[in-house]
C-alpha cells in the first residue's frame, strides 16, 4: 500500500483513477490542477504522483519541474497522464524530470500495473 | 477486482456538457483573424483534449476519433502554426453542438449518429492538409495496422542486455534496480555492475549514477518489444544493447537495438491501440438516432440530463460542515443540561433552545445554498443563440448580460430555461428593427437586448429587454379582437393590453419566421412560469423597447404559505396565490343554478369553494354569513375559499404527496407543522378544476 496523489482536472478521470488506485489498496489523494497538486504534495507524503498535463493553473510539466525542485520529491515516481498525440509532451515531461507515463486511452489494470512498476 | 466503468460515465459527460460550454464560450469570444489570446485557445484545447482523454478511456469511441481531429487542429493553433479563422470557427461550433448530441446520445443510451461529425472530421481534415501537406490526418488507424512485425516464436529465449544509464537516470525517478526488477519477471535474470566510471569519494555526486550493467536473462518468453518496454521511460537516458544469443547458435539473429526513440514510441504504441476495442462497449442500437444539429433544440434535454448530480462549491459545503460543527456543540449541551435539571437551569435550557432554533435556521439556509447555481448556468447558452439568429435574420444585435452571479435554485432554472429562451427570441424577432429601420429612427445600428437577473425580497428577477420598437398597444387591441379574444368595446389598461399576448392563439406578428411567431409561445412562457409559482411582468414603451419582467421563488422546496383551518383540518394555501382575505356580506352573495355561489367582489363574480365539501370533512361554520373567505387567484381565475379560521403565515417545507401516498386531486403536497401534524397544501387551479368537475357531475346527478 501507497500513498499517491493524482493530478488531474478531468473529474471523471480524477474519479476513476481514485477508485482504480483505492481498489487496488493505495491511498489515494487528488488535486484538480497542478498548483492545488503541488500544495497538496508539499502539505503530504507521497510515494508516486500521477499528474496530467493539460490543466488549468499549473500543467503537469509546471508540475514535475516544482516537484522535482523540492527535496522531498527529488527522486519520487511521477507519471504522466498523456495521449498518443503529444509525443513531444513525453519529451518536455522527461526533460522536466517525470519518470515515466501512461497512455491514454488507459484500463484500471493498465494504471494498477504501472503503479506496481514505479512502486516496487 | 474489475472497477465497473460504468460508474463514472455521469460524471464523464457532466462535465463533457460543461467543458463544451466553456469551448463554446471562448469561440464566441474570438474574433477570428486578429491577434487570439492564447489563453482562450488553451481553455478551448483543454476542453477538447479533456473529452478525448475520458471518451477514450471510458470506451466512447466514437467521441474519441472526433475530439481527436478537433484536438490536432487546436493544437497547431496553440503552437501559432495556423491561425483560426472565420470558417474555422463556425466549424469548431459546429463541432461543440455535435459532440453534444453524441453525448446526449450516450446519456440516453442510444446509438450515436456519425453523419454529421464524419462530415466536420473530413472539412478538419481538409484544413489540416491543406495547413502541412496531409500531415494532419490521423495516423490512429494506420498505427493499429502495423502489426507486431517481429512477433517472435514462442519458444524460450536467452538475452543479452547491455544497460549504460546517464548519470541523471535517477533524478527522474528511474530506479535501475526497478528495472532488474521487471525484467526478472519475464525470466531468470543474472546481473554484471561495471564500476569503471566510479569516481573517488571526493568526486561523488549523490544522485548521479555512474555504474552500468551488462544483464542475461535466460529462458525468457519475452519478445523484444516486451525487455525494450521495460527500458521505455529511459530509452532518452541510456545506451542499451538487446542481443537474443541463443545457447546452441551463438550468431542467431543479431539484431543491434540503438536508442531510436521515435521508433520505440511507436511500438509502445501498438499495445495501446489494440487494446482500446477490448474496453470498448458497443452502445446498444436500440432508438432512432438522437436530434440532429442545432445546439439550441437541445437545450431541454440538456437541463434534463444533468438533474442527477450537482456541483457544489467546497465553500458550500464547509459552511455546512461548520454549522453541524455548532448543532453538534448545542445538542451536547442540552443534553447534559437535561441529565440533572432542575428549574434554576430554566434560562439556560431556554437560551440552549434558542440556539438550536438559530442553528436549523441557519442549516436551512445553508442547505438551500446547495441547491443555488448562479443564473448564468441558464444565461451561458444566449451569446451562441443570439449570434447565431442575428445572422440568422440579418439584423445586429447585441447581448449585455447582468447579474450573471445572481443564485436560483437548481430545479427553478432548469424549468425557466426554456421560457427564457422563447423570450429572448421573440425580443430579437418582433423587438429589435433592421438596422436601416434603427437608422431611420435615430437610433445606434446595433440593438440590444438585455439579460438581467437580481433578488427582490424572496423572489429572484429575470429580465428580458430589447431596445426595439416597442409593444403597440392599438395593434395588439386590435389583433385581441380580431382573433375574437375580447370585445371591441372594453376599456383595458395599458398592462391588460400587454397582457393579452399571452392569450394562447395570439401573434402579431405578420409573418410567421421559423424563430418565432408560430402563435403557440408567449401563452406556454406564461404557464410555465405561474406553474413555477411566478409572475410575468411587461413593461414597454413605443420605439425604446420591452422589458419583459419574470419574477420567481428562489426554490421550490420551501413555500410561503398561509395556514388556514377548516373544522380540524389545517391546510395550507400557498401566499403567492391568494388576492385578499375578507369576511363575507350575505347581500353580495349571489346563487346560480342550484349549488353554485358567487360572490360579487368589486366588479368581479368569484365563485365560492366550500373547502369542507370538497375534502369531505366537517366544518365548524357551514353558514356563509359572515364566514371568512380567501380569494385566490389560480390559472388566471378567481375563486374564494370558505374557511374557519386564518392561522399563522410560514415557510413550510414542501414535502411530495405522490412518492409517499399518492395524487390527491386539489393537493399539490404536503407539509409537517411544528406540532407534528401533517398539514395538506392545496393546490389552486387543480382545485379550481376539480371542484367545477365536481358541481357540473351534481348538476347532471340532478338533471337526471
Amino acid at each position: 500500500m501507497a500513498q499517491i496523489l493524482i493530478v488531474d482536472d478531468s473529474a471523471s478521470m480524477r474519479n476513476m483513477v481514485v477508485t482504480t488506485l483505492k481498489s487496488a489498496g493505495h491511498q489515494v489523494v487528488d488535486a484538480p490542477d497542478g498548483q492545488a497538486g503541488l500544495d497538496k504534495a508539499k502539505s503530504g507524503r507521497f510515494d508516486a504522483v500521477v499528474t496530467d498535463l493539460n490543466m488549468p493553473v499549473m500543467n503537469g510539466i509546471e508540475l514535475v519541474k516544482n516537484l522535482r525542485n523540492l527535496s522531498s520529491y527529488k527522486y519520487t515516481p511521477i507519471l504522466l497522464l498523456t495521449t498518443e498525440s503529444s509525443m513531444d509532451k513525453k519529451a518536455a515531461g522527461k526533460e522536466a524530470g517525470a519518470t515515466g507515463w501512461l497512455v491514454k486511452p488507459f484500463n484500471p489494470e493498465k494504471l494498477i500495473s504501472t503503479v506496481a512498476r514505479v512502486l516496487s | 477486482m474489475a472497477i465497473e466503468m460504468e460508474q463514472f460515465y455521469d460524471i464523464f459527460f457532466e462535465e463533457s456538457l460543461e467543458g463544451l460550454d466553456v469551448m463554446e464560450q471562448s469561440l464566441l469570444s474570438m474574433n477570428s483573424g486578429s491577434e487570439t489570446d492564447l489563453e482562450i485557445i488553451n481553455n478551448i484545447f483543454r476542453a477538447a483534449h479533456s473529452i478525448k482523454g475520458g471518451s477514450g478511456t471510458f470506451g466512447f469511441t466514437e467521441v474519441a476519433e472526433f475530439t481527436h481531429v478537433l484536438e490536432t487542429l487546436l493544437d497547431e493553433a496553440r503552437d501559432g502554426k495556423y491561425t483560426l479563422t472565420e470558417e474555422s470557427i463556425e466549424l469548431l461550433l459546429r463541432s461543440c453542438d455535435c459532440l453534444r448530441n453524441m453525448i446526449f446520445a450516450l446519456q440516453a443510451k442510444e446509438s450515436i449518429d456519425t453523419e454529421q461529425s464524419k462530415e466536420l472530421i473530413e472539412a478538419f481534415n481538409k484544413i489540416l492538409d491543406e495547413e502541412n501537406g496531409g500531415g494532419g490526418s490521423a495516423p490512429s488507424a494506420e498505427l493499429a495496422s502495423e502489426s507486431n512485425a517481429s512477433a517472435e516464436d514462442d519458444g524460450l529465449k536467452n538475452w543479452q542486455i547491455v544497460f549504460v544509464p546517464e548519470p541523471e537516470v535517477l533524478q527522474t525517478g528511474n530506479e535501475p534496480l526497478r528495472l532488474f526488477k521487471e525484467l526478472a519477471a519475464l525470466g531468470e535474470l543474472s546481473c554484471k555492475a561495471h564500476f569503471d566510471k566510479l569516481p573517488s569519494c571526493e568526486e561523488l555526486i549523490a544522485d548521479e549514477c555512474y555504474l552500468s550493467w551488462t544483464l542475461e536473462l535466460k529462458n525468457s518468453d519475452a519478445s523484444e518489444e516486451e525487455i525494450l518496454e521495460v527500458f521505455d521511460w529511459v530509452i532518452d537516458e541510456c545506451k542499451l544493447e538487446v542481443k537474443a544469443v541463443s545457447g546452441e547458435t551463438e550468431q542467431d539473429v543479431e539484431r543491434e537495438v540503438e536508442s531510436k526513440s521515435a521508433e520505440v514510441h511507436e511500438e509502445k504504441e501498438i499495445p495501446n491501440a489494440k487494446e482500446e476495442p477490448k474496453q470498448a462497449p458497443k452502445p446498444v442500437a436500440a432508438k432512432p438516432a438522437a436530434p440532429k444539429s442545432g445546439g439550441n433544440e437541445n437545450a431541454g434535454s440538456a437541463a434534463s440530463a444533468s438533474a442527477s448530480s450537482i456541483r457544489v462549491g467546497i465553500d458550500k459545503v464547509d459552511n455546512l460542515f461548520n454549522l453541524v460543527g455548532e448543532l453538534v456543540i448545542t445538542q451536547s449541551m442540552l443534553s447534559e443540561l437535561g441529565n440533572n435539571f432542575d428549574m434554576t437551569k430554566l434560562e439556560k435550557l431556554s437560551s440552549g433552545l434558542e440556539q438550536l432554533l438559530q442553528n436549523t435556521k441557519e442549516m436551512q439556509e445553508s442547505v438551500m445554498r446547495i441547491r443555488m447555481l448562479p443564473i448564468s448556468f441558464a444565461f451561458n447558452r444566449f451569446p451562441r443563440m443570439i449570434r447565431d439568429l442575428s445572422v440568422k435574420i440579418g439584423k445586429k444585435v447585441e447581448l449585455i448580460i447582468q447579474g450573471e452571479s445572481t443564485e436560483l435554485d437548481k430545479t427553478v432554472m432548469e424549468k425557466i430555461s426554456d421560457p427564457l429562451v422563447h423570450l429572448v427570441r421573440n425580443a430579437i424577432d418582433h423587438g429589435i428593427e433592421t438596422a436601416e429601420e434603427r437608422l431611420e429612427k435615430g437610433k445606434p445600428e446595433t440593438g440590444h437586448i438585455r439579460l438581467d437577473a437580481y433578488h427582490q425580497g424572496g423572489n429572484i428577477v429575470i429580465e428580458v429587454g430589447d431596445d426595439g420598437k416597442g409593444l403597440n398597444k392599438d395593434a395588439i387591441f386590435n389583433k385581441a379582437v380580431e382573433k375574437g379574444l375580447i370585445e371591441r368595446d372594453v376599456q383595458l389598461t395599458e398592462p391588460e393590453i400587454f397582457d393579452l399576448i399571452f392569450q394562447p392563439g395570439f401573434s402579431t406578428a405578420q409573418q410567421v419566421s421559423d424563430i418565432s411567431g408560430r402563435g403557440v409561445g408567449m401563452d406556454v412562457v406564461k404557464r410555465n412560469i405561474k406553474s413555477l409559482g411566478g409572475r410575468i411582468l411587461i413593461e414597454s414603451k413605443i420605439d425604446v423597447g420591452t422589458t419583459i419582467k419574470v419574477h420567481l421563488p428562489l426554490t421550490l422546496a420551501i413555500l410561503d404559505g398561509q395556514l388556514v383551518r377548516v373544522g380540524e383540518e389545517v391546510y395550507v394555501v400557498p401566499l403567492l396565490a391568494i388576492v385578499e382575505s375578507l369576511q363575507i356580506k350575505s347581500e353580495l352573495v349571489n346563487r346560480v343554478s342550484g349549488d353554485i355561489l358567487l360572490y360579487r367582489l368589486r366588479e368581479d363574480n368569484v365563485p365560492i369553494i366550500r373547502i369542507y365539501e370538497e375534502f369531505g370533512i366537517e366544518a365548524d361554520n357551514v353558514d356563509i354569513d359572515n364566514a371568512l373567505l380567501v380569494v385566490v387567484e389560480g390559472d388566471g381565475q378567481k375563486v374564494g375559499l370558505l374557511v374557519d379560521e386564518l392561522l399563522a403565515q410560514q415557510q413550510v417545507v414542501i414535502k411530495s404527496l405522490e412518492s409517499n401516498y399518492k395524487r390527491v386531486d386539489g393537493v399539490s403536497g404536503a407539509t409537517i407543522l411544528g406540532d407534528g401534524s401533517v398539514s395538506m397544501i392545496i393546490d389552486i387551479p387543480g382545485l379550481i378544476s376539480y371542484s367545477s368537475k365536481r358541481s357540473r357531475k351534481r348538476s347532471h346527478v340532478k338533471a337526471a
